[in-house]
């Protein structure tokens, strides 16, 4: 009964239903045009390009999950790629793992750069990764808890706004330190690659990409349905309470620390999700993915595709991403002047992104309505 | 100047349910609160005043917790709780509910989310996703919406209420809280002559169940209010007794008029 009328009010919002609709239209059209059309057709989709759109439907997730701690909870995260490096590491353990004996060096349970190390066993971390149900829970777990002990430090003690972000983005960077050495046992900066297979299946196959793609696009609906329902309950109305004035949600008794606490460790888990499924779609994770500017940049998806929407924070990272795998092609020098010119419009005209288009033709409307001929104002609606 | 003795007894300790015993809050040196004793009986209405920047306000973030005082204790309860080592949330759940001098509501949520989230409940984080408000509560907050006069607004976001508006959502959300003790600052700013005489009504209506400190400025309404005053000055009880005493009061005139 609840949950229907959670279904019933969710669809009946254009933008969430236009968002969910095109994501099932993807998860039916791309494998078809990818696996039964003939490849002589205009329609075919390369098989590149359905990992491309996988990919891009991962940093759709990923910025879904900024967008609720930011959008909805005013958590400005400028380390959340740490979140999404650390679930993409998890599952490339476990696909090192899948490797066996078919490294370069035949060890039958040392990945090729510990071989390589000369180390005899498999350090500790690395215990269980062979199992896919345990990898999957680690792609959870690992980003949901360096969460929740680094935001119950940040929250208890109270810190926000601009140092928030600052140590969020020191999170990262001293993440990414870590993880270019190569005594921590994550490959250093080759980091983990020339993954094999996945659950048995060879991972370069066309039918296994087109797989990863729908399961992609499956997480970012599940994830956006989640946020959704979550924003909906009374945990949602009392997190944009915290938002908007934090203390006077402490003086009705909510320990806010912890209505933030929970936000934050549900969007590590989604960033750590996205993560995961990104790492078999590009077939590498490596130190990079910790870097600052990554989560930067993910902050400038949400900004672009608009802020609080969920939906506008997910199609900003895919416009985006768009316009990077263009622009890098086209004239790799100019993208990082795009990127910031795009932030910059943003912020100065677009405050509430793409999906604000019908709010500032509205705001137009109504300015040039002000010295109307006639005082009603019913126009408006048409 | 000398500090009015405040000889309670162990009966009233014990009948109390607000205690300020020497309670001395400083900034930067200067004392808002200066060894400030005050005590408020259960089902008490109670104003303060006093002139501006006499602690008034001071007083109430030392009750709830947002300041910490650096001397003295605040008991809650019959001297069983000292709020002084609690925190804001902690004191709010005990059932201390405050009314801002500078009216908080949360603008971008509607009228009856605001009392939704102020609805006594459990608050905590598994609780909230699982809220459904009961039927009672639901009537709980239509009777207040209709008793602030906000049933027809109450889809409106609560930031394009009117200040005078804002303050009624205000003294709405204490109401739905249930608090025990009330603390309610300067609740007529913004508002008419009529709404400021209904709300001193409302306050009256509510003492007796419950514990009110009323801080206001106007006199009229704290006569209105018909009830015991405490005059604060430079963070201690200047004088304190029914509205006439306290207006007769040569000290108290001097501090008035002497500004
Ligand atoms: N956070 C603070 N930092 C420094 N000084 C403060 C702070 N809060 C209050 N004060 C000072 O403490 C004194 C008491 O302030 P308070 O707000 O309690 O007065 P009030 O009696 O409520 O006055 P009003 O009638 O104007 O509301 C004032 O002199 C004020 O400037
Ligand atoms: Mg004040």
């Amino acid at each position: 009964m609840q949950t229907n009328s959670f279904f019933n009010t969710l669809l009946a919002d254009s933008g969430a239903r236009w968002f969910l609709g095109c994501l099932l239209a993807l998860v039916t059209l791309v494998p078809i045009l990818n696996g039964l059309v003939s490849q002589d057709s205009v329609l075919h989709i390369p098989t590149y390009a359905v990992s491309l759109m996988g990919k891009y439907l991962c940093f759709a997730l990923l910025a879904l999950s900024l967008d609720l701690v930011w959008g909805y909870c005013g958590i400005l995260s400028l380390g959340h790629g740490a979140f999404f490096a650390l679930g993409g590491y998890a599952f490339g353990m476990h696909l090192m793992r899948e490797i066996g004996e078919r490294g370069v060096y035949g060890h039958p349970v040392l990945p090729d750069f510990m071989v390589f190390l000369n180390w005899e066993n498999l350090p500790w971390y690395w215990w269980g990764f062979d199992s896919f149900i345990f990898s999957i829970l680690m792609v959870l777990l690992i980003p949901g808890l360096l969460a929740l002990v680094f935001g119950w430090f940040a929250f208890r003690s109270r810190v926000t706004g601009v140092y928030l972000s600052i140590i969020t983005q020191a999170l990262t960077y001293a993440l990414m330190l870590a993880f270019f050495l190569n005594e921590l046992g994550f490959g250093g900066n080759n980091g983990l690659t020339d993954f094999k297979d996945v659950l048995g299946i060879e991972i370069q196959a066309d039918s296994t990409r087109r797989g990863l793609f729908i399961i992609s696009a499956l997480a970012l609906a599940g994830g956006f349905v989640l946020c959704r329902w979550l924003l909906k309950t009374h945990y949602g109305k009392v997190l944009l309470a915290v938002r908007d004035a934090e203390s006077r949600s402490r003086f009705l008794g909510y320990r806010t620390a912890n209505y933030k606490l929970f936000a934050f460790v549900v969007a590590a888990m989604l960033a750590g999700l996205a993560g995961a499924l990104y790492v078999p779609q590009v077939g590498i994770i490596n130190p990079g993915e910790f870097s600052p500017l990554n989560s930067i940049e993910i902050v400038i998806w949400v900004a672009v595709g608009g802020r609080g929407t969920l939906y506008g924070a997910a199609l900003g990272a895919i416009v985006v991403n768009l316009a990077k795998t263009w622009f890098t092609g086209a004239m790799p020098e100019l993208w990082l002047f795009v990127l910031g010119g795009m932030f910059v419009v943003v912020t100065v005209l677009l405050p509430r992104g793409i999906v604000g288009i019908q709010f500032y033709r509205d705001k137009l409307f109504q300015h040039r309505l002000k010295t109307p001929l006639k005082p009603s104002g019913s126009e408006s609606s048409s | 100047m000398n500090q009015p003795v405040l000889a309670y007894g162990e009966k009233i300790l014990n009948e109390s349910i607000l205690y300020l015993d020497g309670v001395t809050v400083t900034f930067d040196g200067f004392r808002a609160l200066n060894n400030l004793s005050i005590l408020l009986e259960h089902g008490e209405l109670r104003a303060i005043i006093g002139p501006n920047g006499a602690g008034k306000t001071t007083m109430m973030d030392v009750i709830t917790g947002k300041i910490r005082p650096d001397q003295g204790d605040v008991f809650y309860h019959n001297q069983t709780i000292n709020l002084a080592t609690l925190d804001e949330s902690e004191i709010a759940q005990l059932g201390i509910g405050r009314k801002f001098q500078k009216p908080t509501v949360f603008e971008q949520q509607s009228i009856s989310d605001n009392l939704y989230l102020a609805l006594k409940a459990n608050r905590g984080i598994w609780a909230a996703l699982s809220f459904k408000p009961s039927r009672t509560q639901q009537e709980l907050v239509e009777q207040v919406l209709e008793r602030i006069r906000l049933i027809e607004r109450q889809n409106d976001p609560a930031g394009s209420l009117s200040h005078g508006q804002k303050q009624w959502l205000e003294i709405g959300m204490l109401l739905v809280q249930d608090a025990q003790l009330l603390l309610v600052d300067e609740p007529a700013a913004g508002m008419t002559d009529s709404e400021t005489e209904q709300t001193a009504e409302l306050l009256q209506e509510i003492s007796g169940t419950k514990s009110v400190m009323v801080v206001e400025h106007d006199m009229e309404f704290v006569k209105a209010l018909d009830c015991r005053v405490s005059v604060l000055h430079e963070g201690s009880v200047l004088a304190e007794g029914t509205h006439s005493e306290v207006q007769s009061n040569a000290t108290v005139i001097e501090v008035y008029l002497g500004r």
